[in-house]
């Protein structure tokens, strides 16, 4: 049986000899059990598919790093919560691609497109209800991920920069769920989008001409619509992708924090320190 | 293995010099096809990134053409109390595009012209909800969040910045048509169409700079 490339080899545990590759030395009793062959040929293929492409991409010491790293001790439920968010913008990701589908961006026709997408297609209802409940529920959970960061202490040095790519981050979510909620254009997302047009004109100086491009006018017109699709499904959605995979890197290369109720634990004094205590 | 203070002395043999080198030259062949390298792809992409993001703002800059709508004839209107007419500001969104206007003559008694009409526009100068002309109050009511104008549209309690907008107004033949909406001062000074939330009037017309997509008040 070829054997899997060292990398990817799950890391040994501390006071375990060698690269936990060690394992295969026989039997503990000596006694091996017959190998079932349509098993054995299956797993061969399997490794070999993995090492062909390792071979050729290098790829391993890069995923077990990011797979297998350390983590603290006292590390718990609430560091799901990232992961979390991540999920939820990748069911937002999904079902609006295939809303996407079905849906019309004109001020004339998206209200019955909307309709015809929830009442007539197949699962549409269903579909549309995970964009719909997915988008609050991410909503939570990246301000939930922002509380245990901020109450973890998980913000100080040096992990200031992946805070801020964060607050973007957050921002960009709300913008998401600003334009999303005119795509329906019923009653309450087209006064929804009024309202919040004039919020942001009403900021001095650049406030109007921010309106009037979000709007495309002075008033809301036909091409409004499209804009705020666009917005919502290509332009906003691209910068999320790329700050969560910088966001990602940080969490990768910096590591997390342990919870601010583990203390340090009292390292023994080097000779240095005893001679100089 | 040479001195190490040999080499600070220079006299290790001198590096032989890049090619196209000349006398006096200020910069290598290299650096010199380096930054027209770049030069190169930063055309490029503005050539791109210019005009998308013209493309983009355009609509800043574009003002749409003057639309007048015809609401009813002269002696429909009273100078004591509104007429309700529904016109359409944007084409090509359905109802979206229409609002309702209240309209009526001049009133001699509030230093008017009898022959002018006045038309209001029902958007409130708070957040834009649509106001209702009270007969009982004479007063314009806001549903969303308590606004009150008077008579003239003059705020007269609640969050509104400013008073009502009005549209401006004009006689074609034996028609009242109404047009491009603008803003007013407390004062009733006409000045270009705001969107709601935004003050007149004094230091507010430098932070709330006239838009090119407006058209300019009445005169």
């Amino acid at each position: 049986m070829p054997k899997l490339p060292s990398a990817l080899r799950k890391p040994s545990k501390p006071g375990e000899r060698g690269n936990g590759a060690r394992r295969d030395g026989g039997g503990a009793n000596g006694v091996e059990a017959e190998p079932h062959p349509v098993r054995e040929k299956t797993k061969e293929g399997a490794i070999d598919v993995v090492g062909w492409v390792d071979q050729r991409t290098g790829a391993s010491p890069f995923l077990t790093g990011l797979l297998l790293r350390k983590v603290p001790k006292g590390t718990n439920w609430f560091y799901t919560l990232g992961s979390a968010t991540l999920f939820a913008f990748v069911v937002q990701a999904l079902t609006g691609v295939f809303l996407a589908f079905y849906y019309v961006p004109s001020a004339t026709e998206a209200y019955d497109s909307i309709s015809h997408l929830t009442n007539d297609v197949f699962l549409g209802e269903f579909v549309r209800g995970l964009h719909k409940w997915g988008a609050t529920m991410m909503i939570i959970l990246i301000f939930l991920h922002m509380g245990r960061t901020f109450f973890f202490g998980a913000y100080k040095y040096p992990r200031e920069l992946n805070w801020v790519i964060g607050v973007v981050l957050l921002i960009l979510t709300l913008v998401m769920g600003l334009t999303g909620y005119l795509l329906p254009f019923d009653n309450r997302s087209y006064w929804a989008t009024i309202v919040a047009m004039n919020i942001t004109a009403s900021g001095p100086v650049v406030g109007p001409y921010l309106a009037d491009f979000l709007r495309a006018g002075s008033e809301f017109t036909a091409t409004t619509l499209p804009r705020f699709y666009a917005v919502h499904m290509l332009l906003v959605p691209g910068l999320i992708i790329a700050l969560i995979g910088a966001h990602l890197y940080l969490v990768v290369k910096l590591g997390t924090t342990a919870p601010p109720w583990l203390r340090a634990e009292a390292k023994p004094k080097s000779s240095r320190e005893e001679k100089v205590g | 293995m040479a001195e190490p203070a040999d080499k600070k002395r220079g006299a290790t043999p001198e590096k032989p010099k890049p090619a196209g080198y000349f006398e006096g030259e200020t910069m290598t062949r290299r650096t010199v096809f380096a930054l027209a390298g770049q030069a190169a792809g930063g055309v490029a992409v503005a050539v791109v990134a210019l005009p998308v993001v013209g493309f983009a703002v355009a609509p800043i800059f574009d003002r749409p053409e003057e639309t007048w709508e015809g609401v009813g004839s002269p002696d429909d209107f009273a100078d004591d109390t509104y007429r309700q007419a529904v016109i359409t500001i944007v084409d090509g969104v359905g109802d979206s595009g229409k609002t309702t206007v209240y309209i009526r003559r001049g009133s001699p008694t509030l230093d008017e012209d009898p022959n002018e009409f006045i038309a209001i526009s029902t958007r409130c100068a708070h957040l834009g909800c649509p106001v209702r002309f009270v007969q009982a109050a004479g007063n314009f009511i806001c549903p969303c969040h308590g606004g009150v104008y008077d008579f003239e549209g003059l705020v007269i309690g609640g969050p509104p910045v400013r008073p009502l907008d009005r549209f401006q107004t004009r006689v074609n033949g034996d028609t009242v048509e109404v047009g491009p909406r603008y803003s007013v001062t407390n004062d009733l000074e006409p000045v270009r169409a705001r969107d709601p939330g935004e003050f007149t009037g004094g230091i507010w017309e430098y932070l709330y700079p006239p838009r090119p997509t407006t058209p300019p008040p009445p005169s």
